[in-house]
């Protein structure tokens, strides 16, 4: 990672477990990484490999039991977000952090207006009486894109589109200037062309705002549009990170290599079947001891099964948790 | 707003009209005889006379239109006389029971105040302590609160009325004699010892029925938050930052309310129909008394009376828990 400027998140060894009846689920293990300023992240990974787990854990937004974030340090703002306590967290929660989450329809109040539901954050973390933050809740509808904002402060989310919901997610997540914004795949539930409108705002913002995004989604199209850099997680690990460029040109994992080629492409021959990875993530009952990608590995080998592999440097700001040398197509040494 | 509440009090009036022969024709049905207690030695032809004089010679529909007319007409115009000083309800024939040949609506205004002191404020008291006990073992599933909570409520719901209410009548009344077993309707509350009595009467037959309340209202509050708890929007309100009083007593609540207040609102005419096996148990002489000791006489138009104002409260309260679900939530509109 270049040097020079000071990450504005930093996360180290973070593990996050969950006790079910069932025994432990090790959801995520031992992830680190760092968000520099202005940057946006992308997070990528199947279903169950432990993004959005790993992003709800850094702020305490888990329940409680059943997860359990057992190690690790988050720093942010000069403070551990882990140990500071919850009086602290909840002073970054919405305020240095924000979130926006998955499915507009239901993240919103239904029984609060819109303007209620905006001037929250605004009056908890920022002091303004409500009507200074009515005034400001206006200019973040405005910003987010929706039009008449003065007058929609007062509808209920009922009355607002899919779309329109997002965006008013967007305007609350953003309220108080936060220098971090953590997507939890929020146009996976939109269509295809709303899709489109989002990703385009969030862009925009992020330009006139400069925060830093972390954009969590499995869907790599996404991920090409608007990413700087990539990560990409397989049973709660960080396999590989690099640019974003890089990742899509020289994939060093097979994992990467496997979820790139299942984009289904418009061009060229019609393809006979969808690529697919054959079998499902793993559920982890304990710490992973070998790679916990080996069973569906199509490079995997002896030392795959018995030892887990460690990040490998392959390239600028570029790492891989694989024993593979792609470069040379054969297994790497030590 | 307005319209729906018009054209559902307009749909009320044909319900009721309907509802009204419906008790009628079921009390015609029923066996039992006005003059059943009537002794043996009593000529038949004197009977008969007693008979015409309550107007039971006529047949059911000459009977169901009149007491409509009393119903609708008479009383209400004798209730206007009583609140104005006018006459205009002078010289026609009032609802008369029976039994005392007093009006059906006198006896029933006599009534009401002990039923609503005595039942009214066990619903109060019973919806007070059931919210919070709803909300804390619903924030708190699976804890020693919400378990006991649970036991507690499963006890209270399970065991009837009648049962607990001897139970404390045994404890409390006859082994500790901490408090008289029976109501005494007659006690003028004029100082603070009869104010004390007063109090000292009211708590067992209260308890009893703010207990069994409590049970079903605070299952249904718990119920309700769990349903909104593990909802999307309460992780966007923690994740804002806000407080977990806020969160769980602002957000949670007001969405938690919703169904619970219609079910408090439907409870509400239960409370006029006095708890009518605890009025027994404690000898409160409530409304639930009097229907009982009407039906047992076949005090047909007290009976009549008294399960048709039933009826309305019902059909009433109905429309208010609709209004209610639609002021609370927004997402209803009914125009």
């Amino acid at each position: 990672m270049p040097d020079g400027v000071a990450p504005v998140l930093s996360v180290r060894g973070l593990k996050t477990v969950f006790r079910t009846r069932g025994g432990e689920v090790h959801a995520v293990n031992s992830v680190s990484f760092d968000l520099r300023p202005g940057e946006l992240l992308g997070v990528v990974g199947e279903s169950g490999s432990g993004k959005s787990v790993t992003m709800m854990s850094l702020i305490g937004l888990l329940p409680s039991p059943p997860a359990d974030v057992r190690a690790g340090q988050v720093l942010f703002d000069g403070a551990d977000l882990l140990t500071c306590g919850a009086d602290h967290l909840r002073g970054v929660r919405g305020a240095g952090i924000g979130f926006i989450f998955q499915d507009p329809m239901t993240s919103l109040n239904p029984v609060f207006t819109v303007g209620y539901q905006l001037r929250e954050p605004l009056m908890t973390h920022m002091g303004l009486t409500r009507a200074q933050a009515q005034v400001r809740a206006a200019e973040l509808l405005d910003l987010v894109g929706i039009p008449d904002a003065a007058r929609r402060l007062k509808d209920y989310p009922h009355q607002f589109s899919g779309g329109m919901r997002q965006r008013v997610m967007i305007a609350i997540a953003l309220a108080c200037d936060p220098k971090v914004l953590i997507a939890d795949e929020p146009t996976t539930a939109l269509d295809v062309t709303i899709q489109a409108q989002i990703l385009e705002l969030v862009r925009d913002l992020r330009h006139k705002l400069g925060m830093a995004i972390i954009w969590i989604t499995h869907d790599l199209g996404v991920i090409a549009g608007i990413a700087d850099r990539v990560m990409v997680m397989y049973g709660g690990q960080i396999v590989e990170q690099a640019p974003v460029q890089d990742l899509f040109t020289r994939p060093r994992h097979p994992y990467t290599r496997a979820l790139l080629k299942t984009v289904p492409s418009v061009r060229g021959a019609r393809a006979e079947k969808l690529s697919v990875i054959e079998g499902q993530p793993p559920i982890l009952r304990a710490a992973p001891a070998a790679c916990a990608f080996a069973n569906r590995c199509p490079q995997a080998f002896a030392r795959c099964c018995v030892q887990n592999p460690p990040l490998y440097p392959a390239g600028p700001g570029h790492d891989a948790a694989c024993f593979w040398d792609f470069d040379k197509d054969a297994p790497k040494d030590g | 707003m307005f319209t729906f509440t018009l054209r559902r009090l307009l749909i009320a009036v044909p319900t009721l009209l309907i509802i009204s022969l419906v008790i009628f024709l079921l009390l015609e049905a029923a066996p039992g005889d006005p003059l059943g207690d009537v002794p043996l030695t009593v000529p038949p032809d004197v009977k008969e006379k007693m008979r015409a004089a309550l107007g039971l010679d006529s047949p059911w529909y000459v009977r169901y239109v009149l007491w409509l007319k009393q119903f609708f007409w008479v009383e209400p115009l004798h209730l206007i006389d009583h609140l104005f000083g006018t006459s205009l309800g002078e010289g026609m024939q009032r609802v008369i029971s029976f039994q005392s040949r007093q009006p059906v609506m006198q006896i029933i205004a006599e009534r009401l105040p002990q039923t609503l002191m005595v039942v009214g404020l066990a619903y109060l008291i019973g919806v007070m302590i059931a919210l919070p006990i709803g909300i804390l073992s619903a924030y708190r599933q699976y804890s020693w609160f919400d378990n006991l909570g649970t036991f507690v409520s499963m006890v209270g719901f399970s065991v009837p009325t009648f049962f607990t209410g001897v139970v404390l009548i045994i404890v409390f009344a006859v082994k500790l004699q901490w408090f008289p077993s029976v109501y005494d309707t007659t006690l003028k509350v004029t100082d603070w010892a009869s104010f004390k009595a007063q109090l000292r009467q009211m708590v067992m037959p209260v308890t009893v029925l703010a207990l069994y309340n409590a049970a079903q209202i605070s299952r249904f509050m718990r119920a309700s938050m769990l349903d909104n708890l593990g909802q999307d929007y309460v992780r966007t309100a923690r994740a804002k930052g806000l407080g977990e009083r806020v969160v769980v007593l602002v957000h949670v609540l007001r969405n938690s309310m919703i169904p619970v207040v219609t079910v408090i609102a439907l409870g509400v005419p239960t409370i006029f129909g006095g708890a009518i096996i605890t009025e027994q148990v404690f000898k409160v002489n409530g409304l639930g008394q009097q229907l009982i000791s009407s039906i047992h006489a076949n005090d047909l138009p007290m009976v009549m009376t008294l399960t048709f104002i039933f009826a309305i409260l019902i059909v009433l309260f109905n429309l208010i828990a609709d209004l209610l679900y639609g002021i609370l939530d927004p997402r209803i509109r009914y125009d």
